[in-house]
């Protein structure tokens, strides 16, 4: 069983059809890199995923359960509303360009918010709070580490570096443990001197075997972490395949150009 | 001349302090109502319910559209004309009550419109992301949102706070004996001393020490929120 699987989803913004029937499916441990010309859909998908937007029709199951059905035939119908689980949320994870931390908290802070509001839902809140709370920091302080930012802990995000936050980000989305990671262009707001670390981060994650969906620019980096990767155009899926097939071999004569102007100009 | 001040002044300081201390009244009740007031009349304008927002929006709109003074006075008088008996009580208390009333609705939408932009100011990426962590709304709203609200209105918020230091004294036009109308009642007569201007010149003392106690309090609390950025 596929750990996601779209089926031909597709969602508009006004008159603007922006996801066209996009279907893919991704396997446990699988990381995928989405890539493509800017306006391409490449967020909306990720957005959409992660129930940023409601798409309009079409299918998304996470670990076999659906999050999202709307039927194409009915849409048009007044009183139709598509099917939407948000349960689902708490399998997914998703960073964002501009890391959107929170300001106004430590980067200990802006990890334990998140499942220190939800340990609030477990029966044994009540008389085991203290015991809860020292497990969510210990698990706190222990992502630190593997991102390298226990020295970091108590700073405030205005403190830090670019590629500082990016790696807070991420590792507040871990705190939750999220079955997929998604990444929206986690290097773009960054300099090109500290896009390193950031990578070097989620390269580690794929060696722990995390399930990752990354839409990037970085080609290179593309090519080296994924195992599939979708090239998006126009909101379709214009061509899937390994690095390989992708890069060396593209059948499509968009994915062609695409990568000689993006890519090898810049290798 | 000297002699006579010296003579006067014990009598008119008890007054005027007589008379500050229902100006802080004012004040004070004027807050407490007002704060959270606002906070719901601003929700009320964002609301995706386009009627309520168009209630709220005019509600708004003629408050701030019109001389608080006006406001006072309709309140404190117009029940009076039309179901003929002065629905606000009897003498100081009455005049208090309508003028608290008068006073926190006036100040709760000048407060809901600094809320709104405050609000409305915090990126969508915050909410967003609290979003994709599993908090639900109001999680959102308090947990995220609201701290980053606060720091941005503080300064647009101590502004209007000033003001009502100074605007209190409007409550005058209804009679209520607040300062103004303690420094005021020496120029009529009052307790063996008329004619005499100085006390109302006087209570500017009173204003002036007032706005600059809060101004200190205010500028404390910019700085306690300065260990973060939005
Ligand atoms: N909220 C919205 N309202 C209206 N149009 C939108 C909205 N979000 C995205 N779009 C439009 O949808 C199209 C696809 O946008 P999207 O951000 O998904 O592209 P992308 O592939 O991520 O591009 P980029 O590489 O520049 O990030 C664009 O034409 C964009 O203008
Ligand atoms: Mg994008």
């Amino acid at each position: 069983m596929s750990i996601l699987n779209v089926e031909k989803l597709t969602k508009s913004f006004g008159d603007v059809e922006v996801l066209k029937g996009v279907s893919f499916s991704l396997e446990e441990g699988e990381v995928l890199s989405v890539i493509g010309s800017s306006g391409g859909g490449k967020t909306t998908l990720l957005r959409c995923i992660n129930f940023l937007e409601t798409p309009d029709t079409g299918r998304i199951t996470v670990e076999g359960k659906t999050a999202f059905e709307g039927d194409p035939s009915r849409v048009n119908e007044k009183q139709y509303t598509p099917f939407i689980d948000r349960n689902v949320q708490h399998s997914l994870g998703l960073v964002f360009q501009q890391f959107n931390l929170f300001p106004q908290y430590s980067v200990l802070g802006n990890l334990t918010l998140a499942p220190r509001l939800a340990a609030k839902k477990r029966e044994d809140f009540k008389t085991a709070k203290k015991e809860i709370y020292a497990e969510i920091d210990e698990k706190a302080l222990s992502i630190l580490k593997a991102t390298g930012l226990s020295e970091k802990k108590d700073n405030y995000p205005c403190q830090l570096s670019g590629g500082q936050q990016q790696r807070v980000a991420i590792a507040r989305a871990l705190m939750l443990s999220p079955a997929i990671l998604c990444f929206d262009e986690p290097t773009s707001a960054l300099d090109p001197e500290l896009t390193g670390e950031v990578l070097k981060v989620i390269r580690e994650l794929r060696e722990s075997g995390h399930t990752m969906i990354i839409v990037t620019h970085e080609l290179e980096f593309a090519r080296r972490v994924s195992d599939k990767i979708i090239f998006m155009a126009n909101g379709l899926i214009e061509e899937m395949g390994t690095p390989d097939e992708i890069f060396e071999n593209p059948k499509s004569e968009k994915t062609r150009s695409f990568i000689q102007t993006d890519y090898l100009s810049a290798n | 001349m000297i002699a006579r001040f010296l003579e006067q002044f014990p009598i008119v300081f008890a007054s005027l302090n007589v008379g500050f201390l229902q100006t802080l009244k004012l004040f004070f009740v004027t807050l407490v109502g007002a704060l959270p007031l606002g906070l719901i009349i601003a929700f009320g304008s964002m609301s995706s319910f386009k009627p309520l927002s168009a209630v709220v929006k005019t509600v708004i709109w003629i408050v701030r559209g019109s001389p608080l003074m006006i406001q006072l006075l309709i309140l404190y008088y117009f029940p009076g004309l039309v179901f003929g008996a002065n629905i606000w009580g009897q003498g100081e208390t009455g005049r208090f009550v309508a003028a608290s009333v008068a006073f926190i609705i006036n100040y709760a939408c000048y407060f809901a419109e600094i809320y709104r932009g405050g609000i409305q100011g915090v990126p969508k990426g915050q909410a967003e992301a609290g979003q994709v962590l599993g908090l639900n709304k109001r999680q959102v709203f308090f947990k995220i949102t609201l701290m980053q609200m606060i720091k941005r209105i503080v300064p647009p918020m101590s502004n209007e706070i000033i003001t009502l230091v100074k605007d209190t004294s409007l409550a005058r036009i209804i009679a209520l004996q607040e300062l103004i109308w303690a420094g005021q009642s020496f120029l009529k007569g009052s307790q063996g001393i008329a004619g005499a201007i100085w006390p109302m010149f006087f209570t500017a003392v009173y204003y002036l020490a007032f706005s600059a106690i809060l101004t200190v309090l205010f500028s404390k609390i910019e700085k306690k929120m300065s260990y973060f950025k939005v």
